[in-house]
């Protein structure tokens, strides 16, 4: 993280009141979830202006930033599809879905596509399991998957 | 979402703001009393006395003090706060702003789950419409000198943030690492202010409890458990869902109620609770028997259980902050161990070892989490030893630190 990226840093101070100490850093986490929401990551040089503005040091940010699973510091696909693997989501068969999304997406879990348009991850349980096996694309729960909805699921988002 | 949900307390009819004006007109030190007469105890899994945790924080000196609302449900199995929170949202608040109004705070916070992002709008839209009412706001329905306002804020995909400390720390702006207690966050919480914080569900049940009484809802559930709890069941059954169900139902009831045929295991409490035999299916969801904080898994005839208690275990192995030594090294062997009981290599020798392992990890570890990881594991392989072999040949035992 170099220090002179800090300007092109270009984060909303909007949301943080120009208020001092602890009450300036809580805002840390929607500042850096409004970052993971613009952009689907979490760049080097935003985690410099944001540190500027809170007044605490990068590595402080970095370490946040890498505590927590939807919060990322490197580019990945423009959508990301979790696949939860809880025991009831593995009970309805969850473990198939994931196949036929790798092999849908021509991925392995973790990858991202070629066209850099979809990233697949596996997730702990999503507060789904009455309607297993369920998955999230970005932010939106989808349960009861079939064969039929990964196909549907992917060709809206390409 | 238009089923009509039915059930003794938190689902029974109610009308906006009956709780809260209730309270305004009883005032703070006796609602808090009747909390106390209720014997409501808090919905998240521990259970401590909701009306004495508000107790200890409106008796807490200090300028500020918050309310937070824990909707961070990540056990594996739960989901009764998304229901919750999309059909009975307004009940969940309104239970804060009483909470606020007994504990003499002025700010609030909702820590959502990041999972259930897709609730934001609507909530944000209840909480608009209750600042229009002036249930949120200044001078809150007319009581000079109380205001209170309820801010949603995010989580971002870590299970451990379900713990209150660690919640609190990931409020402030930090890494979700739980602290150590004491001093408890109703003295020391968040930015160091006393804190009430509490279940989605308790705030539910406490706005029921001021508007209709102790009596009323001790009437329900067990002598020690009082009331009813929401159950998050899934798994093998033909209708998992959300039920509301007095304290004291017995596993083989719920099974009835879900239809669920040819049971082997019930799993208590999520990845973090027990596994129950079917020998076993007549014990009660209480504080005294199972306590849960609402998930309840089912699995048929067919089930292998070591691959449950797999799934468990890597689940913690991800979710653990690594923070403590018990939790963060004691996963990975007791992962280890289910490898080679798979492949019917473990000795007894070795597995006592192991139990000593969770012992260990169930006393040493800081939080929550790494004090119930193993219980999942242990409660397996003691309930279901048919399903492993042991090992005659006792191999070159590995040890914990290699």
């Amino acid at each position: 993280m170099k220090k002179n990226d800090s300007k092109a840093a270009n984060v909303s101070s909007a949301d943080a009141k120009p208020v001092s100490g602890k009450q300036l850093r809580s805002q840390l986490l929607p500042l850096l979830q409004k970052v993971q929401d613009k952009k689907g990551y979490i760049p080097d040089k935003d985690m410099q202006g944001i540190a500027d503005q809170l007044g605490i040091h990068p590595v402080e940010v970095y370490s946040v930033v890498t505590f927590y699973s939807f919060l990322r510091v490197e580019k990945k696909g423009k959508y990301t599809i979790r696949v939860s693997n809880c025991i009831s989501n593995v009970l309805a068969g969850s473990d198939r879905i994931l196949r036929l999304f790798e092999k849908e997406l021509d991925v392995k879990v973790g990858e991202t596509t070629c066209d850099k348009k979809i990233t697949l991850e596996e997730t702990g349980c999503i507060g789904m399991c009455d309607h297993a096996p369920a998955i999230m694309v970005d932010d939106e729960l989808i349960g009861d998957m079939t064969p039929q909805k990964i196909k549907k699921i992917i060709a809206t988002l390409k | 979402m238009t089923v009509k949900r039915e059930g003794p307390i938190v689902f029974s009819e109610i009308k906006a703001n009956d709780g809260l004006k209730k309270a305004l007109e009883i005032g703070k030190e006796a609602a808090i009393e009747v909390l106390k007469n209720s014997n409501l105890r808090g919905r998240g899994g521990a259970g401590f006395p909701t009306g004495l945790k508000w107790g200890f924080t409106a008796n807490s000196n200090a300028d500020k003090k918050y309310i937070v609302c824990n909707a961070d449900e990540g056990e594996p199995g739960t989901f009764k706060d998304r229901v919750l929170l999309s059909e009975y949202a307004r009940l969940v608040f309104e239970g804060m702003v009483i909470g606020a109004f007994s504990v003499g705070a002025e700010e609030g916070f909702l820590y959502l789950r990041g999972e259930y992002k897709l609730l934001l709008p609507c909530l944000e839209k209840i909480l608009n419409v209750m600042r229009q009412e002036n249930v949120l706001g200044r001078d809150i329905l007319g009581k000079k000198g109380f205001n209170f306002d309820i801010c949603i804020r995010l989580g971002s995909g870590a299970y451990v943030c379900g713990e209150e400390t660690a919640l609190i720390e990931s409020l402030e702006g930090h890494r979700g690492e739980p602290r150590n207690r004491p001093p408890f966050p109703v003295n020391n919480g968040y930015n160091c202010c006393p804190t009430a914080i509490n279940n989605a569900e308790t705030f539910a049940v406490v706005t029921q409890i001021i508007a209709k009484g102790a009596d009323w809802f001790k009437f329900i559930g067990t002598d020690k458990s009082a009331g009813s709890k929401l159950l998050s069941i899934s798994g093998d059954c033909r209708k998992p869902g959300v039920y509301e169900v007095p304290f004291g139902v017995t596993i083989k009831q719920i099974l009835k109620l879900v239809q669920a045929e040819d049971s082997k295991a019930v799993q208590v409490g999520g990845a973090s609770g027990v596994c129950i035999p079917k020998a076993q299916f007549s014990r009660k969801i209480s504080f005294e028997d199972l306590s849960t904080g609402g998930s309840i898994i089912i699995f048929n005839q067919k089930r292998e259980m070591l691959k449950v208690a797999d799934n468990f275990l890597k689940f913690f192995k991800e979710e653990s902050c690594g923070q403590c030594t018990p939790c963060r090294e004691g996963i990975p062997v007791l992962l280890e161990a289910i490898e080679e009981l798979k492949r019917n290599e473990c000795s007894g020798e070795y597995l006592k070892d192991i139990f000593s392992l969770t012992e260990t990890m169930q006393l040493a570890s800081k939080c929550g989490l790494g004090q119930s990881c193993p219980n999942a594991f242990v409660s397996i392989l003691n309930n279901f030893p048919k399903e492993y072999k042991l090992s005659k040949t006792i191999k070159k035992e590995k040890k914990f630190n290699e």
